[in-house]
């Protein structure tokens, strides 16, 4: 039978909150970070992660949970593996962003929710990312942002996602403002 | 003055690994300033206050307002009760991709920038907020900071000057109001973040009730170098109304998009044309958006001979917002973009006040029913009046955000929007 998490955290990971509750004068301060935390060991916030952040923090849980429910980063059901946001919104909408989605959920298959066939990969609209300049933009769960995407970045993005392979940070250089010429 | 192609950058220097300490430190003069505002009598609190507020540095989080003025505004203060500065790095409004190069490129002005505000408005801490999207960028302004703290330029008794000054990160988790400044501070304090009505303000009551400011991170990232250069320096660049250095982030239709430091004041033209090469595919011009996508949209011929800052787009009815410029070009169906821009902020509002609620809802249900081909021209009365119903009249300016464009799109490519409606089908009385 598979493993039922503990819903524990770890005396490190205790550490790492305390960590966080000094940083403010209120420890209430800290359901962010324990939250991302909680997200971080188990993959989502279930009402089990949330408790467990509502006691070590010593909140209520409707407080915890009208925190998690507020922001979209924050995973309120069982989600795949890998998450594939694509942005949507103005310079991207504009740029082929909306295609970009399209050719994802069609290549894993995505549901109404945007879960791809093997349950691996799920998908959805993202709003600006904040890297307009380098539109269209998606971002891999939660962390790596993959720019200037194309339908053959996309197939290379599925493929290594499937072998749960790490998505390398890719680094925008600054542009060299130096020649005008043209 | 001199011309934009000669001007040598400063806050995104071509200098490799500037974002290290050791880098910012011998190539950058980094924490030269934050050494000299501690240590040299010259500079006491006030002093720093007021060349800051005479460089007139004003702020890049889009409303523009001198950053020196704005920490003008702190009480005096009391000995035992702490005072904050929050460093807004929300960077959500569309259209806007400056910050995240600043964290990358340049992070440690912008933490020096902090430390030194917070000398001189005499606060306990400073805290960085960033959206939890730049989880990678979050790490890098980690580093620096580690980095400021590992060589005592941060914490406790500073530089040995007895100044204790603590900065903190805090990650974001996706939402665009956050960048409000009082919905941040509530975020900071583990609260639901709606915004909070203003009086009081946040000098008064703050963080954790306490006297507080609020800058963007760039804005508090070009401290640093009028500490070190003089007001007289940093006002001798770009327009006179808003100098110093500005961060064109350049997105949409042209040929080399990008985020690109040069005076602030330049000719859209020359951004455009010049600086971004163009238009992608030798298309022509339809519009542009120059400061993020809540400020209102320009026509191509309305650009001509106007530049980035307050004073020349107010003449065409527009504002810098957050210098983050969207190009867009005549295959472009406004009516489809204003409508993505209007989810946007529908998908944001927090929720708490009813003619942003409600309002963000409706403005993207009639656009869709324009879109669609099922539009009338009531509808487009009917955007005006919600329009009306939402501006001015809500907790905080997001209602305004998402009223802006509508308005002004609606206005300036009104054909467009016609077009799309259906023709009345009353046969006219004779
Ligand atoms: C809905 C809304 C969103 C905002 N988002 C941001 C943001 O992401 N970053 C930012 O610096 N300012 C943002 N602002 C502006 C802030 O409220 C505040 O004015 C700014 O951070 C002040 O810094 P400055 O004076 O240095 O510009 C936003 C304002 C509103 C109404
Ligand atoms: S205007 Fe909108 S976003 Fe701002 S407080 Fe009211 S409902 Fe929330
Ligand atoms: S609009 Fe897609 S990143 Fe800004």
């Amino acid at each position: 039978m598979a493993d039922t998490p503990v819903f524990e955290f770890s005396p490190a990971e205790i550490q790492e909150i305390q960590r966080h509750v000094a940083k403010y004068p209120e420890s209430r301060s800290a359901v962010m970070p324990a939250l991302w935390l909680a997200q971080e060991k188990f993959g989502w916030l279930s009402p089990e992660a949330m408790q467990l952040v509502a006691t070590t923090l010593d909140l209520p849980y409707s407080h915890v949970y009208g925190v998690a429910s507020f922001y979209t980063m924050y995973f309120k059901e069982k989600v795949p593996k890998h998450l594939i946001e694509v942005c949507t919104c103005f310079t991207c909408s504009v740029t082929g962003g909306p295609e970009m989605l399209d050719y994802v959920k069609e290549k894993i298959g995505a549901d109404a929710k945007g879960i791809g066939k093997d349950g691996k990969i799920w998908c959805r609209a993202a709003e600006c990312l904040g890297a307009c300049d380098t539109a269209p933009v998606a971002q891999i769960t939660n962390r790596r942002y993959v720019h200037n995407l194309t339908e053959e970045a996309v197939d290379e993005l599925i493929e290594r996602l499937n072998k749960d392979e790490e998505i390398p940070f890719s680094s925008i250089p600054l542009k060299n403002q130096a020649n005008f010429e043209s | 003055m001199g011309d934009w192609r000669t001007y040598q950058k400063n806050l995104l220097p071509d200098i490799p690994n500037f974002h290290k300490i050791e880098v910012y430190e011998k190539e950058g003069k980094g924490y030269q300033a934050l050494r000299a505002v501690l240590t040299d009598p010259k500079w006491d609190r006030k002093t720093v206050v007021n060349e800051v507020k005479d460089a007139n540095i004003r702020g890049r989080g889009g409303a523009g307002f001198n950053a020196g003025l704005k920490w003008s505004f702190m009480p005096p203060k009391q000995e035992g009760l702490p005072r904050y500065l929050a460093c807004n790095g929300d960077e959500s409004e569309p259209g806007t991709c400056k910050d995240r190069r600043l964290f990358e490129y340049n992070p440690h002005t912008i933490i020096e920038g902090a430390i030194i505000a917070c000398y001189a408005m005499e606060m306990d801490a400073a805290y960085i907020y960033i959206r939890g999207e730049y989880a990678d960028w979050i790490d890098i302004m980690q580093n620096a900071l580690d980095e400021a703290y590992a060589k005592g330029y941060a914490g406790k008794n500073i530089m040995g000057s007895g100044v204790d000054i603590g900065v903190y990160l805090h990650k974001g988790a996706g939402a665009y109001i956050c960048g409000e400044e009082t919905s941040l501070m509530e975020s900071l304090e583990g609260k639901r973040p709606y915004p909070r009505s203003k009086p009081p303000f946040p000098a008064q009551v703050g963080l954790w009730g306490k006297p507080t400011t609020i800058n963007n991170v760039e804005t508090l990232g070009h401290v640093p170098y009028v500490i070190r250069n003089g007001s007289e320096w940093y006002k001798s660049i770009g327009a006179a109304n808003q100098p110093g250095p500005m961060l064109y982030g350049i997105s949409g239709h042209v040929n080399r998009p990008g985020v690109y430091e040069f005076p602030s004041g330049m000719l859209i033209t020359d951004l455009i044309y010049t600086v971004a090469g163009g238009i992608k595919g030798g298309k022509k011009l339809k519009a542009v958006v120059p400061g993020g996508s809540s400020v209102p949209v320009l026509t191509a011929e309305m650009i001509e001979g106007i530049t980035m800052d307050a004073d020349s787009l107010r003449t065409r009815g527009t504002l810098l917002g957050t210098a983050g410029m969207c190009v867009l070009d005549e295959t472009t169906d406004m009516v489809k973009f204003l409508l993505r821009v209007s989810k946007f902020y529908d998908h944001e509002s927090c929720g708490q006040c009813t003619p942003c609620r409600e309002g963000t809802g409706w403005l993207v249900k009639i656009l869709k029913k324009i879109d669609s081909g099922q539009g009338t021209m009531r509808d487009l009365d009917m955007l005006i009046s919600l329009c009306d119903n939402m501006e001015g009249k809500t907790v905080c300016a997001l209602a305004d955000a998402a009223a802006w464009p509508v308005r002004n799109t609606l206005t300036r490519f009104r054909s467009e929007f016609e077009a799309k409606v259906k023709q009345s089908t009353f046969a006219m009385a004779r």
